[in-house]
């Protein structure tokens, strides 16, 4: 009795450490500059539970790495000026306003006054120098770091006053608004002791304790468990109220939970254990709208993603490397007919049945239909045509043996192999019908799932590989996130990794158009200007352009404001607005 | 022989004959994909139509699916046509193959015309037909099945039998050795060997690679089941009386103690045929399987990771079935040997 009486009151602790008491909304002070928010209604109270497919590895947002910690830090932290991810324009945030002097290198943010971090204290320029100098210490090593060192020069952040900050960019930069995004403002006096002891990567770790940690985000930390959840509730200081200037967040928590894969996801959403998912493939998606028993459930296809899933073949600089057999076969892919070929015969449609069940899109760039600012409409998407294909391969000297298989001018058969990560099903199910669709050509291809680490360092080390299924972008519509993939010196330029210039004609323009888009500030010109990469990448095919999912998500009938984006995170950017419908919550005070 | 016993065999047989002439079984090339039927249910035969009943079955081909059909909604796509109806034929010419591996030819048990389909066991994600890659992945994969599970059932009882007859510091070592290759971390010894091989094997040798490493991973437990029985067996009266009238290790061994762990073995064997060939799933995750397009049960079996495979399209499960069946035959044969 004594031990079922213990367990009892153990369970009630532990429902009540959960779901206990969030914090009521402070009321607005004297002088308090909140951001008001004319178009959102809601009610408060209740909490909503989101399913992670791993746990997060750090609540520290200058080093975080992976998305599934972003997902959590992104509700605790704030920035100075936000893209909107339904509008996918900048707005203000804890910059109320700014100004730009005329050749773009300096830009003047105004703070919003008198607003407090989620432990009460209150938010002025000190945080932005002092968040900004971490960013860019080299000691700390933040992914973001790169973002703001331009042409080797760091950004200067010089404080005016108590509420206003200027940043002299080394030279002009497009879009450089957008930069402020995703940088969270960080509490110097919290941070700056561990900063100046040089163990700031260490700090604000999973162990840290709920009142170490506060930010500018609607949400602040209230409890982890290892292995099962973070909860986050309220914060009551939070910058941002409704048309009725009440204070957001209307929820009082956000919970999330560890749950593994994306089919316990699904499964647990299912069972209406979560009320939040995104990221469904259209497998899922389909098998939830199928699903009768949920009627309950609000699902939404948002259209296509900005993601760009591809065929790349292994163009790498192979000197030195003892890959002969590789790069023999290099000679094939460097031909553009050849290219052009696999281009021509690649059944996309099927991609997007078979992969995507209907819900994507084919791509012939690396734009697509999903980015309506920046497409370039003009390039043409031929239709699939083996026949075409053939007349490629034949103008540029391949044939056909007796047993139908394609050979070189050398006699040499075609025959290559792919490679792909084992885990994602969508790219090996694009590669079978690759391998089928390539068959048709009298070519041989090899079809190599491979672990994921494993698959990366071929293409990012080893060079060991002849061509590789992946995807790429996603991030943000701009153009400026692809500069390392288009540049010739980027990072995720991958075709070709390491040139210290660009090996031909094209990838020289393709070069310069990319430089020339980063420091041109007018949008048309700028547009111009990317147009024409486009068009040199879609004529010249360093990546055979496959297809993009839609972006997908679901939510519990309960949740209101579910407005899902197709920029990252999908459901959650408007975390301060969700709220759970129902009967009306009664709180005191919350005016 | 009892009855049971010849059922047994004859089923065993039956199966094996099946699969080892798969492509005379098989209606349908099993790499083929029909990107326009995928995930269809299986195919109904149909005895009886509007005019009555016919001895030879028919079957109806689908109706094109409704504009702005999910493909993978079956339910509403998969509709028979019931306005044509395409017969079941005998001994059809069809795609072509090789019977064991040597006399080309395209002749095929049964099937029927196009655009009719006979899918008897529905068809995967790319339309292709779930029959014919189950029993062309059978051959691979029982066939892999017990070539791994000999391995290590033969590396297993060469050392096990030394390590429990000699014992002392023999059996130390070797079970040391076995503990060692218990404890070896080997998803990095996978991923070691996957990057030491080339990216493309050929099917033949990728066969060898599985069973190869399946048989090296899988031999140290039978190593020390076989090791313990040895030991309790070794100072039984009738070998310490063989050892007295002077019979020498080999014969005391192969006279004495080998009837007394071959039922063992045998046991074991019927049970690590089926857990092996589920193994080759593991090792295709690693780079290390059958890849596509050929099929093998370890493969199919490996879309039904994903839940929604799992839940929407129940004639997927086929290959569990079928290694159901496989391991309850072979644990029936263990069982039959051991008796006597």
């Amino acid at each position: 009795m004594k031990l079922i009486a213990r367990l009892t009151l153990q369970v009630c602790l532990l429902a009540a450490a959960c779901f206990g008491a969030a914090p009521a909304p402070e009321a607005a002070q004297p002088g308090e500059e909140l951001a008001r928010m004319p178009d959102v209604s809601g009610r408060y109270g209740g909490h909503l539970t989101i399913g992670q497919r791993s746990e997060p590895k750090t609540l520290n947002p200058v080093t975080v790495t992976d998305a599934v910690s972003r997902e959590v830090i992104g509700r605790l932290m704030g920035d100075l000026i936000e893209i909107n991810r339904s509008s996918q324009q900048t707005e203000p945030a804890l910059a109320k306003s700014w100004k730009i002097s005329p050749d773009g290198r300096v830009f003047t943010l105004q703070l919003r006054k008198g607003i407090r971090f989620s432990d009460g204290q209150p938010f002025n320029a000190d945080d932005v120098v002092f968040s900004f100098n971490v960013y860019m210490d080299e000691a700390v090593d933040s992914p973001q770091r790169d973002l703001l060192i331009i042409n080797g020069k760091p950004i200067v952040v010089t404080k005016l006053d108590q509420y206003s900050v200027r940043f002299t960019l080394p030279r002009p930069y497009a879009a450089a608004e957008r930069l402020f995004d995703g940088l969270a403002m960080l509490p110097k006096h919290l941070l700056e002791k561990p900063y100046r002891e040089g163990h700031f990567a260490q700090a604000w770790s999973l162990n840290a304790q709920a009142n170490e940690i506060a930010g500018l985000g609607p949400f602040r930390l209230k409890q982890y468990v290892p292995g099962q959840r973070i909860v986050v509730e309220r914060n009551p200081y939070y910058w941002k109220v409704d048309h009725e200037n009440q204070r957001l967040p209307y929820l009082d928590e956000l919970v999330f939970l560890f749950v593994g894969t994306e089919d316990a996801q699904v499964m647990r959403f299912e069972a209406g254990e979560t009320d939040i998912i995104s990221r469904l493939s259209s497998e899922n998606y389909n098998l939830l709208s199928r699903e009768k028993s949920r009627a309950g459930s609000q699902l939404a296809d948002m259209g296509p993603s900005l993601e760009y899933n591809f065929l790349l073949f292994n163009l790498n600089d192979l000197s030195g490397k003892k890959l002969e057999v590789v790069s023999g076969k290099q000679a094939w892919f460097r031909d553009l007919k050849f290219r052009q070929a696999i281009s021509a015969a690649v059944d996309r449609d099927s991609i997007v049945r078979l992969v995507y069940g209907t819900r994507g899109a084919a791509l012939w760039g690396n734009v697509g239909p999903g980015n309506k600012l920046w497409i370039n409409q003009a390039i043409p998407h031929p239709s699939r045509s083996v026949e075409t294909a053939r007349q490629l391969l034949k103008s540029a000297g391949y044939s056909w043996n007796s047993a139908g298989q394609l050979v070189d001018s050398g006699g040499h058969s075609v025959e290559f192999s792919i490679i792909t990560s084992s885990s994602n099903s969508q790219r090996v199910k694009m590669a079978t019908l690759l391998q089928d669709d390539l068959s048709h050509l009298g070519m041989q291809v090899h079809l190599v799932p491979l672990e994921f680490r494993a698959m990366i360092d071929r293409i990012f080390q080893s060079f060991d590989y002849d061509a590789a299924i992946m995807g790429l972008g996603g991030g943000d519509a701009d153009p400026n996130p692809e500069m390392n993939v288009w540049s010739a010196t980027g990072t995720s330029h991958l075709w070709h990794l390491g040139e210290t210039q660009p090996a031909t004609a094209w990838e020289r323009e393709l070069d310069q158009l990319m430089q020339q888009q980063m420091v041109t500030l007018d949008y048309a010109k700028r547009k111009q200007l990317y147009d024409r990469a486009q068009q040199l990448i879609a004529e010249n095919l360093p990546f055979i352009f496959l297809g993009t999912p839609n972006i997908l998500a679901g939510a519990n009938a309960r949740v209101g404001n579910f407005h899902p984006a197709i920029l990252d995170p999908y459901t959650l950017w408007n975390a301060d607005e969700l709220y759970v419908r129902g009967p009306a919550i009664e709180r005191a005070g919350i005016r | 022989m009892g009855i049971k016993t010849t059922i047994l065999l004859a089923a065993l047989a039956f199966t094996h004959l099946i699969l080892l002439f798969a492509g005379f079984f098989a209606p349908y090339d099993p790499t083929a994909q029909d990107r326009e039927l995928p995930y269809a249910p299986p195919t109904h035969l149909h005895c009886r139509n509007a005019s009555g009943f016919h001895l030879r079955p028919f079957v109806y081909a689908w109706t094109s699916p409704p504009a702005g059909a999910q493909p993978d909604d079956y339910q509403e796509n998969y509709r028979e046509d019931r306005s044509r109806e395409f017969p079941l034929q005998f001994c059809v010419r069809g795609a072509s193959y090789k019977v064991l591996g040597v006399f080309k030819t395209d002749v095929h048990l049964f099937g029927t015309t196009e655009p009719g389909k006979l899918s008897l066991l529905g068809t995967d994600s790319y339309g292709r037909d779930e029959f014919s890659r189950l029993l062309f992945g059978g051959q691979i994969s029982v066939a892999a099945g017990i070539a791994a599970t000999g391995i290590a059932l033969l590396i297993g009882s060469i050392f096990g039998l030394i390590a429990g007859y000699y014992g002392g510091w023999t059996d130390e070592s070797l079970m040391g050795v076995t503990e060692l290759f218990l404890s070896l971390p080997w998803l990095y010894f996978l991923l070691g060997v996957r990057a030491f091989l080339p990216l493309h094997l050929s099917t033949v040798r990728t066969f060898f690679l599985l069973t190869g490493v399946i048989g090296l991973i899988g031999w140290a437990r039978p190593a020390r089941l076989v090791r313990g029985l040895v030991l309790s067996s070794r100072h039984r009266n009738y070998v310490l009386s063989a050892r007295g009238f002077g019979g020498s290790d080999f014969y005391i061994v192969r006279r004495h103690i080998l009837p007394e762990v071959a039922g063992v073995l045998l046991t074991q064997a019927s049970l690590l045929i089926p857990r092996y060939i589920a193994a080759e799933v593991t090792l295709s995750f690693f780079g290390l399987g059958v890849n596509e397009p050929a099929p093998t049960w370890g493969n199919m079996l490996s879309t039904l990771q994903q839940y929604n495979v799992l839940v929407s399209y129940g004639w997927l499960l086929a290959p569990a079935a079928a290694l159901i069946v496989t391991s309850v035959l072979y644990s029936s044969l263990a069982d039959v040997i051991h008796r006597g």
